[in-house]
């Protein structure tokens, strides 16, 4: 009782912070602190949000950018975690190729941008191909990294116990990592969603990020703002629909230690 | 002496450099608790795992006779199964599935967590989780049960109850067990035989035994005598004491 109370609080008190911040940005648009070409009211942007939503360019641009991230994100987790699963099980094979997996960690994705564009052209493939380089290198990195620190004594039950090779991988080694997998991917899953407005801007024809810089191009801050907004919040309902994953009941041991 | 379901004769063991043992021999009789104990780093573990085939000698033999399961020093029990799931893994090998259901419920029962079945080990205390690791490893019929330091992380009073329950698990079907510990206590408290280890390489310094039906009674006068005299081969009591202390 008391602690549904509490928590029935906290979402009151961050909806008065959201509305405060619209209030501050509705404030400043009041006092003129920016021109108004500049800095769109919130009453601008809603106009501008429904004339979107009725012409369906904002659908279409969130079909292209969310099928552009699905995409990438899911190549890049399908191909990362078995090779991660298999270089945390190679020890020669992993101190060789750690240094290369981190090189490519830490560069930007968007240095890829020129190169995606010489060799993909412009619209789907190459954001998908950006996405896929940003989400690749750390699911790699995370599962190798998660195998690696298995509790040796989990295989030695598993031998003591008859599991076969099979059952080692699917009812050790894939549960064991699992809680560390979920939070690489809502980390990788953030980033590419930041990745894929970056590609659009430079590499696409449809997209939220082609709509943002089409709204500058068109001095249509209004559009732009709306544009931000949307993304922010897809960003959000991302993350919330990862962190589902962290409630099943076989792997919330990973949280609660 | 044929038959005895443990048996390492003349075992020789090394790791690099480092002589952990020279010729060996120890033999553990049918449905007999045997303890051992010595200063840490002097094999112990490395005797358990001659045992279960984890490891083998450089030359001597082992023998093994029967179904048996090893009880690790640290948790062991599977994060990401419940109680129920951690304890069918001892039943996986039996047939019918019904079988498997029966004996989940009687080992439940046994160790008095039917109502915890489906919580997983992060939700058990110490104690709990380390009766399921017991259950798991007794399930299915086991007959030689290896302990290394199985109560080492619990408290002082939850480790005294643990001996209680082990005896108890213990009663029905007679099991062979051996049981490394460095809790001198324990091992009096429990054990038939208390091997007591030298430092490296270890040979047998002293073996006691205790002839006391289980469950005992930490202060029952042989478990007392069991202990001193564990405590004098070590050096860290005067043997003169126990004529004094026992009349």
């Amino acid at each position: 009782m008391n602690a549904e109370m509490t928590s029935s609080k906290v979402t009151l008190i961050q909806t008065l912070v959201l509305a405060a911040v619209v209030l501050i940005w509705w404030l400043l648009s009041l006092l003129k602190v920016f021109p108004e070409s500049v800095f769109p009211s919130p009453v601008a942007v809603a106009k501008g949000f429904g004339e979107e939503v009725v012409n369906g360019r904002l659908g279409e641009d969130l079909v292209a950018s969310l099928f552009r991230v699905t995409t990438g994100f899911a190549l890049a987790v399908v191909s990362g975690i078995p090779v991660g699963l298999w270089l945390g099980h190679h020890t020669r094979a992993r101190a060789v190729s750690l240094p290369a997996i981190n090189f490519f960690r830490n560069l930007s994705p968007l240095a890829w941008i020129p190169f995606a564009i010489l060799w993909f052209g412009i619209g789907d493939l190459p954001t998908i191909f950006l996405i896929f380089m940003a989400a690749f290198f750390p699911t790699v990195i995370t599962t190798i990294a998660a195998v690696a620190g298995i509790p040796s004594v989990y295989f030695r039950v598993a031998r003591d116990y008859g599991f076969s090779d099979k059952d080692m991988l699917t009812r050790v080694t894939l549960p064991a990592i699992a809680p560390q997998v979920i939070t690489s991917l809502r980390v990788t899953a953030g980033l590419s969603w930041l990745v894929v407005v970056a590609a659009e801007m430079i590499a696409g024809r449809a997209g939220l990020g082609f709509a943002i810089w089409d709204a500058r191009n068109g001095l249509r801050m209004d559009l732009l703002v709306c544009g931000m907004i949307v993304i922010g919040l897809i960003g959000v309902v991302i993350d919330r629909l990862l962190f589902q994953l962290t409630k099943i009941p076989s792997i919330r041991w990973g949280y609660e230690r | 002496m044929k038959g005895k379901p443990l048996r390492l004769v003349d075992a020789s063991l090394s790791f690099g450099s480092i002589v952990v043992f020279h010729n060996l021999s120890l033999a553990v009789s049918r449905g007999e608790f045997v303890a051992v104990v010595g200063p840490s780093g002097c094999g112990k573990t490395t005797l358990l795992n001659l045992f279960s085939g984890f490891l083998k000698p450089l030359s001597g033999s082992v023998e093994c006779a029967g179904r048996l399961r090893m009880v690790y020093q640290n948790d062991s029990l599977f994060p990401w199964q419940t109680a129920a799931e951690n304890i069918s893994l001892g039943l996986r090998h039996l047939k019918p599935q019904a079988e498997q259901a029966r004996q989940l419920k009687e080992m439940l029962r046994l160790i008095e967590l039917e109502e915890f079945a489906d919580h997983y080990p992060h939700q058990l205390s110490g104690g709990m989780r380390q009766r399921v690791e017991l259950a798991r490893a007794l399930a299915g019929d086991t007959d030689i049960l290896l302990l290394d330091e199985p109560f080492s992380s619990l408290d002082y009073l939850t480790r005294l109850r643990m001996r209680h329950e082990l005896s108890r698990m213990l009663e029905q079907p007679p099991r062979t067990v051996v049981l490394v510990t460095h809790d001198i206590e324990e091992a009096a408290q429990l054990a038939d035989r208390i091997i007591v280890l030298s430092e490296r390489p270890a040979r047998i310094s002293c073996e006691v035994t205790v002839d006391l039906k289980r469950p005992r009674e930490l202060t029952h006068l042989k478990v007392v005598n069991a202990v001193h005299r564990i405590l004098a081969d070590l050096g860290l009591e005067h043997e003169e004491n126990l004529a004094t202390r026992a009349m």
